[in-house]
């Protein structure tokens, strides 16, 4: 019954957000703020995700393929495709669950144990036009443009673990990786990074949102939004899995 | 005018208070007292309908602010300025800009008129010096006397005070209780005070409103409180340690 209570509570909180986004005036201001707050503040963590993510997968992938029959630049083929498939977009999530999600539930939770979304609200203002929408539209359009940085920065980082450990000379891990480049790859990984972008920002929207009690409900909340971001990407990759590929 | 109809209020299970009638007349200050818990403030937010109610209605000059859709509910709204308990400020935006915010979503005023409305509104409070000082570096008094000015820069025909002296030192609460007189007066404001100081009461309000018990539970002016032999509102008057006559 509780869970069916929250998710009622979380439906109503977005379809209010829907309704709300054609009040461009009222969130242009925040939206530009928040694209930046997710998406500029964001690119060193995903760089130094992305770079590390890459070397680790071609030293493993190094390490697990060593036989004379299995060509060198199969391995770039598989971690460039692993990065796009997979872990660029969901372990940069997982990181922006952790970054932005609590980033968003500490903000919201705090202006609402403050009284600051009453004071919005008491002014005549559509509080979730002004909070809400700006921080879901700016993740559902940031989380793309960061996949691409997880990307880039994943095989780059794999191509200097490749070439710096002696495994894999550069042309032939970049051979593997174009040779088994399919575009339909990027465009499932930008999918769910939309998808991600949504999940996180909107969980941390209703859980900083509905946020009660002091310094410990905002503590609560945030956590909450951190973890059940995490739980629900996890999910979410599955199910895009099982109905994409 | 302010007409409040057999208004009842439950949380699940926890009545707060039920069938809550009592009209507030233009230009009056009216104070809502009460024990801690009493339900003062939940009174005070469905008022401006932050809170809906189970059932009643709450008429502002003849309409069901419960009846109006969301968007004249907030026009409705902007009648009303609210000082909220913790003042409530924007702590992410300095002095100036808590005060400017209203002006800057809600009209189309230039910079200049921005500046003389938002000076005007803080000289009201004796704040002039502290417009370019960020709101953490204020005192609680201060903090309640920008909180005021952010209300009233709108020029609104009702203002809300909620608990506007606590936590405050006496002096510091003089002041204030000085201000919501001034204001009333210079403005010609209809005030809705919740309070639980009772020096506060005698200094600004022309009606007392008791909650006691889970409903209205003694209503008139001060004058008829001051003669009053209702046991709990004395009982109340004499824990508060106050000699009224």
């Amino acid at each position: 019954m509780h869970y069916l209570n929250e998710l009622g509570k979380y439906s109503s909180l977005l379809y209010q957000a829907l309704r709300s986004s054609t009040e461009f005036s009222t969130y242009r201001k925040n939206l530009f703020q928040e694209l930046v707050k997710i998406g500029y503040d964001s690119v060193p963590i995903i760089m130094l995700t992305g770079v590390f993510t890459g070397s680790v997968m071609t030293l493993q992938s190094a390490y697990q393929l060593q036989s004379a029959f299995i060509p060198i630049s199969t391995i770039g083929a598989i971690t460039s495709e692993s990065i796009l498939i997979e872990l660029a977009a969901v372990i940069s999530s997982l990181v922006l669950a952790g970054k932005v999600g609590a980033r968003v539930a500490t903000e919201l939770g705090t202006m609402r144990v403050s009284e600051q979304i009453d004071a919005l609200e008491s002014m005549g203002f559509n509080s979730v036009s002004f909070l809400v929408v700006p921080r879901v539209l700016a993740g559902i359009l940031m989380f793309p443009v960061l996949y691409i940085v997880a990307s880039v920065f994943g095989i780059g980082g794999g191509v200097a673990a490749g070439f710096f450990s002696g495994q894999v000379p550069p042309a032939d891990f970049l051979q593997g990786a174009r040779m088994y480049f399919y575009p339909w790859n990027v465009i499932f990984g930008f999918t769910k990074m939309i998808v991600f972008g949504y999940i996180i920002t909107s969980v941390a929207c209703y859980k900083g949102y509905f946020a009660r009690g002091g310094a410990e409900g905002v503590g609560k909340s945030t956590t909450d939004a951190t973890v059940l971001g995490c739980i629900l990407v996890l999910l979410a990759d599955f199910v895009l899995a099982a109905l994409l590929l | 005018m302010i007409e409040i109809k057999n208004l009842t209020k439950s949380f699940g299970d926890l009545l707060v208070w039920e069938d809550v009638s009592l009209t507030i007349n233009d230009g009056e200050t009216i104070a809502i007292i009460g024990r801690s818990g009493c339900g003062k403030s939940v009174l005070l937010k469905h008022i401006n309908a932050l809170l809906v109610p189970d059932s009643g209605e709450v008429l502002i000059d003849g309409k069901n602010i419960f009846d109006q859709d969301y968007v004249d509910q907030r026009k409705m709204r902007q009648k009303f300025g609210v000082l909220f308990q913790g003042s409530a400020l924007f702590d992410s935006i300095n002095t100036f800009e808590n005060v400017a915010f209203p002006l800057r979503y809600f009209t189309n005023q230039s910079e200049e008129e921005i500046r003389d409305n938002v000076m005007q509104s803080l000289q009201y409070v004796n704040l002039e010096e502290a417009a370019d000082k960020e709101t953490s570096e204020l005192s609680g008094g201060m903090r309640k006397r920008v909180g005021l000015a952010r209300a009233i820069v709108l020029k609104p025909e009702y203002i809300m005070y909620d608990e506007p002296t606590s936590g405050l030192d006496p002096k510091t609460a003089d002041e204030i209780n000085e201000l919501i007189n001034g204001m009333a007066d210079a403005l010609d404001i209809t005030s809705i005070v919740v309070t639980h100081d009772m020096h506060s009461v005698l200094e600004v309000a022309d009606k007392v409103a008791f909650l006691d018990q889970q409903k209205l539970s003694w209503f008139g002016s001060v004058n008829e409180m001051k003669s009053s032999d209702h046991e709990e509102l004395l009982s109340f008057i004499k824990a508060s340690e106050y000699q009224i006559i």
